[in-house]
């Protein structure tokens, strides 16, 4: 279990095991990259896969939410798999999404998939950033960010290799500067730490919050598995 | 007496009627009573019988010319099984030929068509070849250009594979050759094109080659549903099929029937009479107690070589064939010509490999299942099995390569890697002598390829359902298909078959007025087209040296356990890895020292039935321990005297205390992919009853889990009811039920490995496969792809039929030792923990291990115990 919250620009912060993140001092919950409809999106293309996934995300979401009860949820970009995807939602999707921002504060952060026009229609503010006290949420993580940035799009996941066996899994991502979250969406996929597209943004000796079944395991960079060491060779 | 001698004394021993030549079946030979040349007419039924009489066979056969001269230039003469393919030929009637390796069973089922072919030419497609390997299909076109060369024949053969330019894929189907060799895959392409029906529409034959490794995979099922597809377009097509000798031969006739009826096939079965000349390594070496490679006797295999003109020496991984390859080179003082050959190598070393092979050049080729099948080496005078054979069958086979003609006899050495092994090599060598065999016969087609298969028949013209039903349980591995199966996997092919029907906008197939569906637009067809198939293969990337040749395959997971400076051993040499640029990863050859990364794992396959049997009753009957190494006999005495032997039918299991903790051993004799759901299952039951499991290990013969506290309710343990909610829940969590899932999804067209314009590697596919599985499995549960999984999963990893009649053939039948201290019988097993990958270990506490470790690093505290295996 984790006994110690990450500290962020001074602020402690709890990773959750289904990959959110509470700030309990300021009853904020945040959440990356839901991909709400690429189901449905990829469908559109053919691909025809179960079409649960937005069904699945908002229910994870809906009881993080009746467990936290936050009073502003923050979502950190690319909630939506496409500019149309809005109006995809079921109208079950749809009502439960109303239902849980009903007497909260939502503030959409605008991601690269969620279109210009993508979030008509939805309760809550949209902003390509916000900021709360010593905190700034973005949906992608700026080379030059001062302390305390918190933001998505990267989709982390690491690996570690114990007894013989190799485990991937989702993970927060942070250097003490930035904190990148774990994708939520149901059919968000990830990428490992070591892609440069992450490590490039991290100070070396980063630490990693993996999402075990039923725990979260912090581990420093150094304790992970590379699996690509892409080293340049001419 | 001669073989002549002997066909004639069978011929005049009541089947032949002197009578002067023509018309109809004859044969023609030389008297023995007075030497002179006589002909005789017997019937079909009598050539049949003839064949399966005899071992060789040599007969004058007045053939049609040209083809008699050339026989005769040659000095070669028609087998009797190649006349009674003729003779069924000319009876209109489907053929399966039954031979072992060798003996011209690929001309057989070419001949008749030749010879139609040479006396009426046809303009279209003639003669459609199927062979499971594209290398096949190259070499039997060279075997067949001879002879339509030399006898000016005239006859266009040619082939269509994968490797096929576009240019001249095009124009076959517009002006197609009159002999065309392919795979099940290209088959599966061509039908799918609107011209498939004036492509085939006069197809007089359809040869199936190497029907045995074809028939009960998923290969074999498209196949089934392609050539179903084929008698609907050209009605009168004739079936040949070519086996090898298989264990269930009426199965084979089914499937190879046009209507799943075993009765329509006409079987030739020509048995091979030869007594292999098989013997098991006596090393003067100390036999191991556990390992697989058999380093120990490879000094003794070496001298073997040594002493025969060519071998070829099998192994069951590529693993195995590295280490074997390596040691060989080292003991290698006479400067041998010795090769290595697997499927990861890169294909341009393979061919190498194998062209020196063919030329005779080689003194020995180590190689895997990759020279299993096909391509004819005559010369060939050892076969070396390394390592337990596994199943009878496959050792039949792989003992065929040596002497792969009729008329030679086959030598073979099989070395036991252990003392498991060494059983088990009695035990096939037993099975060789008796002539049984092994592997189950064909099971039910999987719904993922009937979904592909729809898929391509709505590519290429309207169907309707009804029509389409019927048409598919033509097919033997569907003869069974529900109704409702068969409308699910079509509600799936058109919308994902979902109980949302979500999608109801961006359907695959669109419905004509009239009820028939057709893919509704042509960029489904294009996509289908680039997924065709069903051999899902692990993502793999390639092995380069640094500024230098591209060495061969390896899987991705292999490449990404290591890190750079780590060597490893591949294509017979150590190397050192430098890291991945682009999709390679760059090598450089090591300097000497031992590779720090021991091997990669490759398909192991779980020992027959039929072996496992043998091998339990060799147990149980000390009587037959004397043709046994002097070592192992005495194993097995102090087993009777220290704790029991196992019985031929019950199930001997034994708890000991060693080191703190409590090992239950189980003596199944399943296969390892059995013992691997066994042990998953009872660690279940165990952590639930309180006894603390810790891990298990499991080999082809024995299941060892250890635990905190012992077991005393074993029949409760064992109860067959494991295989109700344990086995769900295990099934649901699984990662071989996620690895299963994944290839279904492939086959079946749900998520698809090329698309237009993009080669994406199975990492970028569009959705992680685990997440769509984990989202249908809570909200689909009876979705007809998850169907297909378990019913996939039951067959393969996980073994479930096997373990189900284990179960139920022991129950009221344990014995149950209890020992003061582990039995000789167990010490192989436990020398296998540590080495194997230890099964039954929570996700969480493998991550809070990690944890440990680091707190350990940090700390600088010594790690006494290392976990990594």
């Amino acid at each position: 279990m984790m006994t110690a919250p990450i500290t962020l620009a001074g602020v402690d912060l709890w990773p959750t095991i289904e990959g959110a993140l509470w700030w309990p001092a300021e009853a904020t919950l945040m959440v990356a990259d839901l991909h709400l409809e690429k189901g449905s999106s990829l469908a559109r293309r053919g691909t025809l896969l179960p079409p649960y996934d937005s069904a699945a995300t908002l229910a994870l979401l809906s009881r993080l939410i009746n467990r936290l009860a936050p009073r502003r949820v923050v979502c950190l970009g690319d909630s939506f798999h496409d500019a149309e995807a809005v109006d995809r939602l079921s109208a079950d999707d749809a009502g439960l999404l109303h239902a849980l921002a009903r007497g909260r504060q939502w503030e959409w952060i605008a991601g690269n998939h969620d279109g210009a026009a993508g979030f008509a229609g939805l309760d809550g503010e949209v902003a390509t950033e916000a900021s709360l006290g010593p905190l700034v949420f973005r949906h992608r993580a700026t080379v030059a960010a001062r302390t305390g940035e918190v933001s998505g799009h990267f989709h982390p996941k690491a690996r570690v290799a114990v007894a013989g066996r190799r485990i991937a899994c989702r993970c927060f991502v942070g250097d003490g500067q930035r904190l990148i979250l774990p994708a939520f969406g149901a059919y968000a996929g990830g990428l490992d730490v070591f892609d440069p597209a992450i490590s490039t943004l991290l100070s070396p000796g980063f630490n990693v919050w993996l999402l075990g079944r039923v725990r979260i395991h912090r581990l420093s960079s150094r304790r992970l598995h590379r699996p690509r060491c892409v080293t340049v060779m001419r | 007496m001669t073989a002549k001698g002997r066909l004639f004394g069978l011929l005049t021993g009541g089947y032949g009627k002197e009578v002067p030549p023509p018309p109809g079946p004859w044969v023609e030979g030389v008297d023995g009573r007075d030497g002179a040349r006589r002909s005789w007419v017997i019937d079909d039924e009598q050539v049949t019988r003839a064949v399966g009489a005899l071992r060789i066979a040599i007969m004058d056969v007045p053939l049609p010319e040209p083809f008699a001269s050339w026989f005769a230039a040659r000095g070669w003469r028609v087998h009797p099984h190649q006349l009674a393919m003729l003779a069924a030929a000319r009876a209109g009637e489907h053929a399966l030929l039954i031979a072992p390796t060798g003996g011209g069973k690929t001309l057989s089922g070419f001949l008749p068509s030749l010879i139609a072919l040479a006396s009426g030419p046809t303009g279209g497609l003639h003669t459609l070849y199927i062979s499971p390997l594209k290398a096949l299909t190259v070499d039997v076109h060279r075997n067949l250009e001879q002879p339509i060369a030399e006898m000016g024949l005239g006859i266009r053969a040619e082939t269509r594979t994968g490797d096929t330019p576009p240019g001249k894929r095009r124009r076959q189907r517009h002006l197609p050759p009159q002999l065309l060799m392919t795979t099940p895959e290209s088959l599966a392409l061509l039908l799918s094109y609107a011209d498939a029906a004036a492509l085939f529409g006069g197809l007089a034959c359809v040869v199936v080659d190497e029907l045995h490794a074809l028939a009960g995979t998923k290969r074999g099922d498209l196949l089934a549903l392609g050539l179903a597809r084929l008698s609907a377009l050209a009605p009168g097509c004739r079936r040949v099929g070519l086996s090898a000798t298989v264990a269930w031969p009426e199965a084979l006739r089914a499937w190879l029937s046009p209507r799943a009826e075993a009765s329509d096939v006409r079987v030739i079965e020509c048995r091979d009479e030869r007594a292999p000349d098989v013997s098991i390594l006596q090393t003067s070496q100390r036999l191991p107690w556990s390992g697989h490679m058999a380093v120990h006797a490879l000094a003794e295999v070496y001298r073997a070589i040594e002493r025969a003109g060519t071998s070829i020496v099998f192994v069951n991984t590529r693993a195995q064939a590295e280490l074997v390859f390596q040691h060989l080179w080292y003991l290698n003082d006479a400067n041998l010509a010795i090769a290595l050959h697997h499927g990861s190598l890169a294909r341009e070393q393979r061919r190498r490999v194998e062209a020196a092979m063919a030329e005779g050049r080689l003194r020995a080729v180590v190689a895997t299942s990759s020279l299993d099948l096909g391509i004819d080496w005559a010369s060939v005078d050892l076969v070396v099995q390394i390592g337990a054979p596994k199943g009878a069958s496959r050792l039949i086979q792989r003992i065929g390569r040596a002497g792969h003609r009729l008329d030679l006899t086959s030598r073979a050495l099989l070395v036991p890697a252990n003392r498991f092994e060494v059983l088990e090599c009695r035990a096939a060598l037993d099975a060789v002598r008796a002539r049984t065999l092994d592997g189950d016969p064909p099971g039910d087609g999987g719904l993922e390829v009937l979904a592909q298969h729809l898929l391509g028949m709505a590519c290429a013209a309207p169907f309707a359902s009804d029509e389409m039903y019927d048409e598919v349980r033509r097919a033997a591995p569907y003869a069974r298909l529900s109704r409702t199966d068969f409308d699910d996997v079509l509600r799936f092919v058109e919308n994902g078959g979902y109980a949302l029907s979500a999608y109801d906008r961006w359907r695959r197939l669109e419905r004509l007025r009239d009820g028939r569906l057709r893919v509704a637009s042509r960029r489904f067809a294009q996509r289908y087209r680039m997924n065709v198939g069903t051999i899902v293969e692990a993502v793999t990337m390639q092995v380069k040296l640094k500024r230098g040749r591209v060495l061969g395959e390896v899987e991705e997971y292999f490449i990404q356990g290591l890190t750079p400076g780590d060597t490893f051993v591949f294509a017979g040499e150590i190397l050192c890895f430098e890291g991945i640029h682009e999709t390679k990863a760059i090598v450089t050859r090591a300097v000497g020292g031992a590779p720090k990364v021991p091997a990669y794992a490759g398909g192991r396959l779980p020992l027959s039935t039929h072996l496992a049997g043998r091998v339990r009753a060799m147990l149980a009957e000390p009587e037959h321990w004397r043709e046994l190494p002097e070592a192992v006999q005495e194993w097995l005495r102090l087993q009777s005297d220290r704790s029991l032997l196992p019985g031929p039918d019950d199930l001997l299991i034994e708890c000991f205390p060693r080191g703190g903790k409590q090992f239950l051993v189980a003596y199944c004799f399943e296969g390892r992919n059995a013992h691997q759901t066994l042990g998953m299952l009872l660690s279940r039951r165990m952590e639930r009853a309180g006894h603390g499991p810790l891990g298990f290990v499991a080999t082809d013969y024995v299941l060892a889990l250890w635990s905190l506290r012992s077991v005393d309710d074993m029949p409760g343990l064992f109860a067959e009811d494991m295989l109700g909610d344990d086995l769900e829940e295990w099934m649901a969590e699984s990662s071989v039920l996620k690895r299963t899932f994944r290839n279904v999804a492939i086959i079946a067209g749900l998520i698809e490995r090329r698309q237009p314009g993009a080669e994406k590697s199975g990492r970028q596919m569009t959705v992680n496969s685990d997440l769509i599985y984990d989202v249908l499995r809570l909200h689909e549960p009876g979705h007809v792809l998850l169907r297909a999984t378990r019913a996939d999963a039951a067959r393969g990893f996980v073994d479930l039929g096997r373990l189900a009649k284990m179960l139920a053939r022991v129950q009221g039948k344990l014995v149950v030792r209890k020992l003061a201290k582990v039995s000789p019988l167990a010490v192989p097993v436990l020398l296998e923990i540590g080495r194997e990958q230890v099964g039954g270990l929570a996700y969480d506490e493998l991550l809070d291990e990690a944890a440990r470790e680091l707190i350990a690093d940090a700390t600088g505290q010594s790690l006494a115990t290392s976990t990594t295996g």
